[in-house]
């Protein structure tokens, strides 16, 4: 066990599987020598050599599409997108193309790539560095979305994207690359990719969260359990396609009230099928409304991104409504 | 590479039969916008080493790009910047004062402190156009608007800058395209510094230089020393006019070299070889342009020094006054997503100040920017 940042956690995953298959290919903007610009691929060159880990010309559509190219025809790429709010030149490739790829050959033709983005807010990078675009994907046929929150998660979640043989949106939550720490294994291990995480017991009030938001959640539970004495029962979804549906109901049913937590905007948001789940499948253990703790439908600011970002006041207002309704 | 046009030697002296077609004050004024871009450089890293910005892009090694090109164009003109690209806006008398406020984000920013610093927008007293993150996605927009200048009969110019990192992006091969197809009146300027953050031009692209990809596009190009205020001047001044005369578009690639980092969180000692940045040091554009003058007899060194803490000085003030100036109001979280604020947003807006009531405002935190 060694004691990681996410960040290191990701560099770590990255040489356990590197070292284990030579088929797996890193590359993207910046990736090379220079390491990232968050420095998760710090290293890489260095030690397996640029044909293992290089820089692209700077097109995010072409990285993604020599990915998918790379994927059906035998390499394991693993694809950075430097920021997730860069990504969209790319959205034609990863939804029409990496996603669909199985489905419209029968099956001939394959895509098992990840695309590793950092996505969220925290580090005052306003519009076009902060975004959490989750929703767009998770909402495409084909393409499976795994978001950790811990250096442990991180670790695991990732091989086991590597090795999954579906194509993978990894988003990575910046504001956690060096704020967390924790025990992580050494070697290889995976955390499997429909399972939720129960963060905390509690019997009073199911919160369900994700990445960046874990912590801030993590925090107002206790503050609620302190000031009033409500127990959350929290609950990190790790991965949003392919959704743990049943755990995700099993936690509602517990306590029958019910928070959703995260930053992306709230229209159409990842909470909306959160909420519809709930409704559509236990609505008669239901003892107040399901409530959403999001971003605002903006985009997102610069100055007072401390403003737009839920924080641990936001959720706590939230599990006192719903517990005091 | 393609014949490169240079105008003025690192020792000052200029071609032969080359007469500068700017008045004596025009020439100090370039010189003045030089050192003022160095000035905005040199307090930002200061302000953003301090904590009290959270970000700058440092313009070292470009200055005369810059204000070449945008000494070529007219008020009436447009400019799509870079997000390297102060000069331009300081040239055209958009005040220092008012790109500080954007470096501060506050309540005076024209962007409502919505955007990261140096992501600048301006209407005046020149188009400077609002700048996005994403690489590329501005050059179709000059093209666009070029073409609605068209329409109307004007005789207007759109000069949309972008670096050699651009070129690879989508919108550089639609820009590029869609210019070319509809003569529109463009003036493409490839500010070639030699990295893309820090990917070097060999891993960017195969080609010999950039200005050339202009040519499977049936479009015009030209290759200018991009230290050289003059060379870059003349080859924007040529472009510029081929467009008003509804002649289309030109690409131009100024080979210039970015002396400092991508930006302030970035160390280029990671992958720039020292002894390349040694070479540039000996081309440096602005002091090329003060021997020049010095060599016309217009400038002094005792003029040089009282200018350089003049205009230190100017951007101290103007940092000072937007350091000052409040944050903005929450309110602007959700205005100008739409002309009319709907009613959705209305009622988050609405529960934010009702939460801030209730319970405080949210705490700012320390974010810092990796980039």
């Amino acid at each position: 066990m060694a004691n990681l940042t996410l960040i290191q956690a990701v560099n770590d995953g990255l040489r356990t599987v590197m070292k284990a298959d030579d088929s797996v290919v890193v590359f993207g903007e910046d990736v090379g020598p220079k390491g990232g610009v968050f420095l998760a691929t710090e290293g890489l060159t260095a030690d397996f050599g640029d044909s293992r880990c290089f820089d692209t010309p700077l097109s995010e559509d072409g990285i993604i599409g020599t990915a998918v190219g790379m994927a059906m025809n035998g390499l394991r790429p693993v694809a950075e997108i430097q920021f997730q709010d860069f990504i969209f030149p790319a959205f034609d490739q990863i939804v029409s193309e990496a996603a669909k790829l199985r489905y419209r050959s029968g099956g001939q033709y394959t895509a098992p790539m990840v695309i590793r983005t950092p996505y969220g807010g925290g580090i005052r990078g306003g519009l076009y560095h902060s975004q959490s675009g989750e929703a767009y994907f998770a909402h495409t046929a084909g393409l499976k979305v795994v978001i950790p929150s811990t250096p442990h998660d991180a670790k695991g979640l990732l091989i086991a994207s590597i090795q999954d043989p579906d194509p993978v949106l990894f988003m990575e939550p910046k504001a956690l690359y060096r704020s967390v720490k924790g025990e992580v294994p050494e070697g290889e291990y995976t955390v499997d990719l429909s399972t939720l995480r129960t963060v905390r017991q509690g019997g009073d009030v199911t919160i369900y969260c994700y990445g960046a938001m874990v912590p801030v959640v993590e925090r107002a539970a206790a503050q609620a359990a302190e000031q009033r004495g409500i127990e959350c029962l929290v609950v990190d979804l790790r991965t949003l396609m392919p959704l743990d549906e049943e755990g995700v109901l099993e936690a509602a049913k517990q306590t029958g009230r019910v928070v959703v937590v995260h930053e992306a905007p709230r229209f159409c948001g990842y909470g909306a099928e959160i909420s519809a789940l709930i409704a559509e499948h236990c609505i008669e253990y239901m003892e107040a409304p399901v409530r959403r703790v999001t971003g605002f439908d903006t985009p997102f600011p610069n100055t007072l991104e401390h403003h737009y970002l839920p924080d641990d006041r936001r959720v706590l207002d939230a599990i006192e409504s719903v517990y005091d309704f | 590479m393609t014949d490169m046009l240079t105008v003025l030697a690192p020792d000052g002296a200029t071609k032969k039969g080359f007469e500068a077609d700017l008045s004596d004050a025009e020439l100090l004024h370039c010189y003045r916008t030089m050192l003022l871009v160095r000035s905005f450089d040199e307090i930002c890293l200061k302000l953003q080493r301090a904590g009290r910005i959270g970000f700058s892009i440092p313009n070292l090694g470009i200055e005369a790009t810059q204000v070449g090109a945008a000494s070529a164009l007219r008020k009436s003109d447009w400019i799509f910047p870079s997000y390297r690209d102060f000069g331009m806006a300081l040239y055209h008398g958009i005040p220092a004062v008012e790109m500080m406020h954007n470096m501060f984000g506050n309540a005076e920013d024209s962007a409502k402190g919505r955007q990261m610093p140096v992501h600048f927008s301006f209407v005046e007293p020149i188009h400077f156009y609002s700048i996005s993150s994403p690489i590329g996605t501005h050059l179709p927009h000059a093209v666009g608007a070029a073409h609605a200048s068209k329409l109307r009969g004007e005789d207007t110019v759109h000069l949309v800058s972008f670096g050699d990192g651009g070129t690879s992006s989508l919108g550089f091969h639609s820009g590029m395209n869609f210019a070319a197809v509809w003569k529109s009146p463009v003036v493409f300027l490839c500010q070639n510094n030699g990295y893309a953050i820090s990917c070097p031009s060999d891993h960017q692209t195969a080609s010999d230089g950039y200005a050339v990809k202009a040519e499977a596009y049936g479009m015009p190009h030209a290759t200018v020393d991009g230290n050289d205020l003059f060379a870059v001047r003349q080859a924007v001044l040529e472009a510029a006019e081929r467009a008003r005369r509804g002649e289309g578009p030109t690409l131009i690639e100024a080979v210039t070299f970015r002396m400092g980092g991508h930006s302030t969180s970035d160390d280029p000692t990671k992958y720039v070889p020292a002894e390349l940045v040694e070479e540039w040091k000996q081309k440096d554009p602005v002091d090329r342009f003060r021997r020049f003058l010095e060599r016309k007899g217009l400038l002094t060194p005792e003029q040089d020094e009282a200018m350089r803490a003049d205009t230190l000085a100017e951007i101290d003030r103007a940092a000072k006054a937007a350091e000052a100036t409040a944050a903005p109001g929450l309110e602007t979280i959700f205005s100008d997503v739409f002309a009319e604020v709907p009613n959705h947003i209305r009622k988050q807006g609405e529960f934010l100040f009702d939460l801030s009531q209730r319970r405080g405002e949210a705490d700012a935190g320390d974010g810092e920017f990796p980039l």
